[in-house]
């Protein structure tokens, strides 16, 4: 029996979406993938003639905070992007079959869409002890993953864990939670943050279906179109940091003020992402609009990067407390130290050299005199020497 | 008085404008750099009964810090050509022990200047080994400190110099990292300037040879040990 995928518009109007409704959610959709408002035509065209893309969402070593963040997307029509014009064939949070049943429907899924599958995954590969730190059906999550990607039309990591292994690869990282990019050999788009944010999730999905590609990618494979900036360039207390006010400590009157959080450790100046534009909870806040500095939570490794509420990390290998300031002032005092004791033995062991060479520049002095004073007789002198 | 002579010293030209040029420019820049550098990692309380749309104190700073850096590594870059096309003493292989004879003179160095061993030794007239050894590696710490720099520059800046660092940032696990070792390299900026100091003031008491003004008339002094003749 053919396996046929109607397309985004035929299935919403078997769900009794109307046409205006359906126009709706194309211009949410051009929002959403950041297009400009001449792209509705394609939006349009795209969801009427294509399949509806079938997807298979994998998760592995993480908390669900990714899902939990998607299904709260803001925008209801966007959010039905998943649970109505998406396919979704396999996800374990969500799918209503378990066990063989759920195994079964991912492999299916995979093997009638081959190569036309849009692959979320969720979550570290422990690579230790021959991963048998995560195991479902079965199988490693490696060995999953690798099946799942063989056929992916594309594959979207999703969140930290996903993209830069979150906390679970911190630190002494003991299953060694390995970010998916380095596990499969297709491109991947990395969506970091502890969770992303919904609509930077719904963006990029957009984008996917409508252009059957990946969006423009940095060097880190993040979609540029949401982290390009760092959360401290478009945030709205940068003002503050330029006039260089700064709350001191969480109680003060800058913090009332919502003066710059930099020096409380604010992770804004160094974290790439689309916070401060987008926000959160349908654009209601964002955590430095809460008053608390960004932690820096879609950066590679943030876990590791030092205390949260300090500007300046902890130095490795000097202890908790030790910054770079203080190893630095350490070692310039130390410098000074040093300076001071050779500039000691300088001022005993070569006295005597100076000495003498006063002495003789003092001679020679005297005897420019004498030469002044008896010119000829001096040139007589030199004579009788040569 | 057969025996008392008069000393006749050489005048030596040692250091040409161009390097005295580079010198006090990069002192310069060092300088606005450590002190702005600073103020950006560790800003002051300094509040003002201004609105603060009246302020941009910490943005100046921050400007100050990028021009000057800008200053800083075009002023490296010219420094490495004059080290091609330099007098002698300006010539990179004055940096790097090549040969036999300046490796003794590092030996010679150790001994007599830095462990008071010896008492003296012959000086010559550039940098000694050890200096110009010192100073090798001080350029390649500018270079780091120019390239982290940049690498965090690039994200705010559409410029062709930062773009060619912003491979730094992934490389050393992102911004947090790079902003942290460029922090750490500063006070190697700050000791170095201890040391040399210090040993501007030693080598000028010990030698006579006229070290400090050197950089800026460019000419040094050295006995003429053949006065003998006159």
């Amino acid at each position: 029996m053919d396996y046929e995928v109607p397309s985004i518009w035929r299935t919403m109007q078997a769900k009794g979406y109307s046409r205006r409704e359906f126009l709706f959610f194309c211009g949410v959709a051009v929002a959403a993938a950041g297009l400009r408002a001449n792209g509705l035509a394609q939006v349009v065209e795209a969801f009427e003639s294509k399949p509806r893309p079938p997807v298979v969402w994998l998760h592995f070593q993480e908390c669900t905070c990714c899902s939990e963040s998607f299904i709260r997307s803001s925008h209801p029509i966007v959010a039905d992007i998943i649970f109505d014009t998406l396919s979704l064939d396999y996800t374990e949070t969500l799918q209503a079959a378990s066990g063989f049943q759920a195994e079964k429907t991912r492999d299916e899924t995979m093997k009638n869409n081959q190569g036309k599958y849009i692959l979320l995954v969720e979550g570290s590969i422990p690579m230790a002890g021959d991963g048998a730190y995560c195991m479902i059906g079965g199988k490693s999550s490696e060995q999953i993953l690798k099946e799942a990607a063989e056929g992916a039309a594309a594959i979207i990591a999703w969140g930290s864990c996903a993209s830069n292994g979150c906390i679970q690869a911190a630190k002494p990282n003991p299953t060694n939670a390995t970010p998916i990019h380095k596990i499969v050999n297709k491109p991947v788009i990395n969506v970091p943050g502890c969770p992303p944010i919904a609509e930077v999730m719904t963006g990029i999905v957009t984008h996917v279906l409508l252009f059957d590609k990946i969006p423009e990618l940095d060097s880190q494979g993040r979609p540029k179109e949401f982290y390009s900036r760092r959360v401290h360039d478009t945030c709205y207390r940068r003002p503050f940091y330029d006039a260089g006010l700064f709350v001191e400590s969480w109680d003060d009157d800058a913090a009332r003020q919502g003066y710059c959080l930099y020096k409380m450790g604010c992770r804004g100046p160094t974290t790439y992402n689309a916070c401060s534009v987008t926000k959160w909870n349908a654009n209601l806040s964002y955590p430095i609009q809460s008053g608390h500095g960004c932690i820096g939570c879609s950066e590679s490794g943030f876990w590791d990067n030092g205390p949260f509420y300090q500007h300046l990390g902890a130095f490795p290998g000097f202890g908790i407390e030790s910054t770079a300031d203080t190893i630095g002032a350490t070692a310039a005092a130390v410098t000074a130290g040093g300076v001071a004791v050779h500039a000691a033995a300088s001022a005993i062991r070569k006295r005597k050299l100076v000495n003498i060479q006063r002495a003789e520049a003092e001679k020679s002095e005297a005897a420019r005199e004498q030469k002044e004073a008896a010119p000829e007789q001096t040139e007589n002198d030199g004579g009788e020497e040569q | 008085m057969a025996t008392a002579r008069i000393a006749t010293y050489q005048k030596m030209y040692v250091w040409e404008l161009p390097v005295r040029i580079f010198h006090w420019l990069n002192v310069l820049a060092i300088l606005v750099l450590i002190a702005t550098g600073y103020l950006i990692g560790a800003p002051q309380k300094i509040f003002d009964a201004a609105e603060p749309s009246q302020q941009y104190w910490f943005g100046i700073v921050r400007f100050s810090h990028f021009a000057a850096a800008y200053v800083f590594f075009f002023n490296y870059l010219f420094r490495l050509y004059w080290g091609f096309v330099g007098n002698k003493f300006a010539h990179w292989s004055q940096f790097i022990p090549v040969t036999k004879q300046r490796l003794k003179e590092f030996y010679e160095v150790v001994v007599v200047d830095i462990l008071h061993i010896r008492n003296e030794r012959e000086v010559g007239e550039g940098h000694n080994t050890l200096a110009g050894l010192s100073y090798f590696a001080a350029f390649l710490i500018f270079l780091f400190q120019a390239g982290t720099g940049f690498a965090l520059y690039s994200s705010m800046s559409d410029s062709f110099i930062p773009s060619l660092f912003a491979w730094v940032v992934p490389l050393m696990g992102g911004d947090a990292w790079v902003r942290q070792w460029h922090h750490i390299a500063m006070w190697f900026f700050i000791v170095f300037t201890i040391v040399h100091v210090y040993l501007v003031i030693y080598h000028d008491w010990v030698e006579g040879a006229g070290e400090t003004s050197s950089m800026i008339s460019g000419w040094k002094f050295r006995k003429d040990e053949s006065d003998d003749a006159e």
